[in-house]
């Protein structure tokens, strides 16, 4: 161990040149991101200090947590498609957690499910969501990615089955219970679920764990399958377990405040700018720490400067949406 | 020595490799010719583990290529594919790193640093080694992948169409790199490649593919004769010697 330890090189100088900004850029978010959740605790306070810090620390636990599970289920989606550009969302995996809620209530209705712990319903959507995107997504990936457009498609025609579906499911149930459902769906950073926000935590670090093993593989992944088959990884099993984490990372963000969409393409591509590297070490911390840094960000100075008068979901989805077609744009010259 | 025992490969309809048995000896540069949609590319790849084979065994040192696991095999062979397509922004010292992955799994050792540099300097790539990829010339791409291979330090080296997108001077530089890889490095390199000249300048065997099957085997001198290339490719090829070398005459070849 030690002998291996000490051969390793310390220092490359064309590398370590390199590698500085990187760590610099990581250090700047997270004192950025550090300083947005101090304000986002403090500014306005007024009373109970034990109150305020209780309900505001339960918000700002439940953004990070969704901050993380859209910027690394994001990144790790793109690295084993080899692209920047197709999303879990825009492939439709949330448009499949909303279908299995709705389904949920249309089989068993609001009250039945509101009966039973959110904890056990979210493991069971949980375990369907990993079961069907790995039989529905496996397929697309496994033999490589043949036409971004044609993935895209595919993946829009799949997100629009799904949302149909739970749309045809929604209009034949009860409109309370329709209402109930709507809720959920309405991405909203406001409301917290106290129970589920600690299942997901808990299963989110389990998942990291296991992925965080794998990070140099990551690396090699992103070059593209036939690289990666050539330099000695299993790449269907990689891809399969890549695949089932980030079923889960979505699993994770939709069940807390709903479906977003165009929110993980943005952290993700901006992740790619300001980390000038290609190991995962440094992209995924980065992107997660963006996105942290924009919903705490944003929800402060939504609710401090605009006082709620808008919904977070919507700014994000609007700047997501124009870094979209920015990307399809700039990509048509590239591909 | 690679052996493959009677390997079939099918997409779809099309039968593209029909039950090809062939022993690639151990040493020397081997060519793989033949014309568009023999079947070279998907051979390569099935020796190399790219692709499934619907049929057949492919050994590499006694090792079978569909059991052994992956990095076992990325120690003993290396391949480099005709189509580089990386999203990923890489420096070319980075790209070049990447062929030590199966060696040291992602945590470089002083060792492999200089395996890097030395496969940089072989390649001629010192002074590109900070540009990124996207940056480089086809030819400078196509060299700074096959550092990569290089640097993997396998004794098998398998290319597929390498002289793609380079000039007259790089194509002669990479055959001749591939033909010093051979003597100075010990390694087996088995190359496809379309120009059947360049096979008999820098080749020690030739094998030749048609229809899906292996049609021919042996030394250029074998194979660089017009009733073998005429059947092959179905021009009339004149074979004139020039500087001891067979070189095939084909440019205004009568169909």
């Amino acid at each position: 161990m030690s002998s291996a330890e000490a051969r390793r090189a310390p220092f490359a100088p064309p590398r370590a040149a390199r590698t500085v900004p990187a760590g610099l850029a990581l250090s700047l978010l997270g004192v950025a991101l550090l300083a947005a959740i101090a304000a986002f605790m403090t500014v306005g306070a007024r009373g109970s200090w034990s109150f305020v810090l209780q309900l505001r620390g339960l918000k700002v636990l439940q953004m990070l947590l969704v901050a993380y599970a859209i910027g690394v289920s994001t990144v790790l989606f793109q690295t084993i498609t080899n692209n920047r550009i197709l999303t879990p969302s825009i492939m439709g995996f949330d448009a499949l957690y909303v279908l299995i809620q709705t389904a949920l209530v249309f089989g068993l209705g609001s009250a039945a499910l509101s009966a039973i712990d959110a904890r056990a319903t979210f493991a069971l959507e949980l375990a369907a969501m990993t079961g069907f995107s790995l039989l529905l997504f496996r397929w697309l990936f496994a033999g490589g990615l043949r036409s971004l457009h044609l993935t895209l498609v595919v993946g829009i025609v799949f997100g629009t089955f799904f949302r149909s579906l739970s749309g045809f499911m929604q209009r034949l149930i009860d409109p309370n219970e329709f209402v109930v459902l709507q809720d959920r769906f309405f991405a909203s950073f406001n409301t917290v679920n106290r129970d589920l926000l600690l299942a997901a935590a808990g299963l989110t670090l389990l998942v990291s764990v296991f992925g965080w093993r794998m990070r140099r593989r990551f690396d090699v992944l992103a070059l593209g399958r036939e690289a990666a088959v050539g330099l000695g990884l299993d790449h269907r099993r990689d891809v399969t377990a890549i695949l089932v984490l980030v079923a889960v990372l979505v699993s994770v963000s939709t069940a807390l405040v709903g479906p977003v969409t165009f929110f993980g393409l943005l952290v993700a591509n901006l992740a790619y700018q300001i980390v000038p590297t290609h190991r995962h070490a440094a992209v995924l911390p980065a992107a997660a720490m963006l996105a942290g840094l924009c919903l705490v960000g944003g929800q402060l100075v939504l609710e401090r400067v605009f006082a709620f008068d808008t919904a977070l979901a919507v700014i994000v989805e609007f700047v997501g949406g124009v870094v979209f077609i920015l990307l399809l744009l700039k990509g048509r010259g590239a591909r | 020595m690679i052996e493959a025992r009677s390997v079939s490969k099918s997409y779809g309809p099309a039968l593209v490799v029909d039950g090809v048995s062939v022993t690639i000896p151990k040493g020397g540069v081997t060519a793989v010719i033949g014309p568009n949609g023999a079947g070279k590319s998907t051979l390569l790849s099935m020796v190399s583990r790219l692709v499934g084979m619907d049929a057949g065994t492919v050994t590499v040192d006694g090792l079978d290529v569909s059991r052994t696991p992956g990095d076992v095999l990325a120690r003993r062979l290396s391949i480099l594919r005709q189509e580089q397509a990386v999203t990923v922004r890489l420096t070319v010292a980075d790209l070049v790193a990447f062929g030590r992955y199966p060696h040291s799994k992602g945590r470089p050792t002083i060792e492999d640093e200089a395996r890097v540099e030395a496969a940089l300097a072989w390649l001629g790539l010192d002074e590109l080694s900070g540009r990124f990829l996207d940056e480089l010339s086809g030819g400078q791409r196509q060299r700074a992948f096959v550092a990569m291979v290089l640097c993997q330090d396998t004794d098998y080296v398998l290319l597929d169409e390498p002289l793609n997108n380079l000039d007259l001077k790089h194509a002669v530089g990479m055959m001749r790199l591939l033909r010093r890889a051979a003597d100075e490095l010990d390694k087996t390199v088995v190359v496809v490649l379309h120009d059947i000249n360049f096979a008999s300048c820098y080749a020690d065997t030739i094998l030749a593919m048609k229809n899906g099957r292996l049609a021919h085997q042996g030394p250029p001198a074998e194979i660089m004769r017009p009733e073998v290339l005429r059947d092959l490719y179905e021009i009339e090829v004149d074979v004139e010697e020039i500087g001891g070398k067979r070189i095939g005459l084909y440019f205004d070849a009568r169909g």
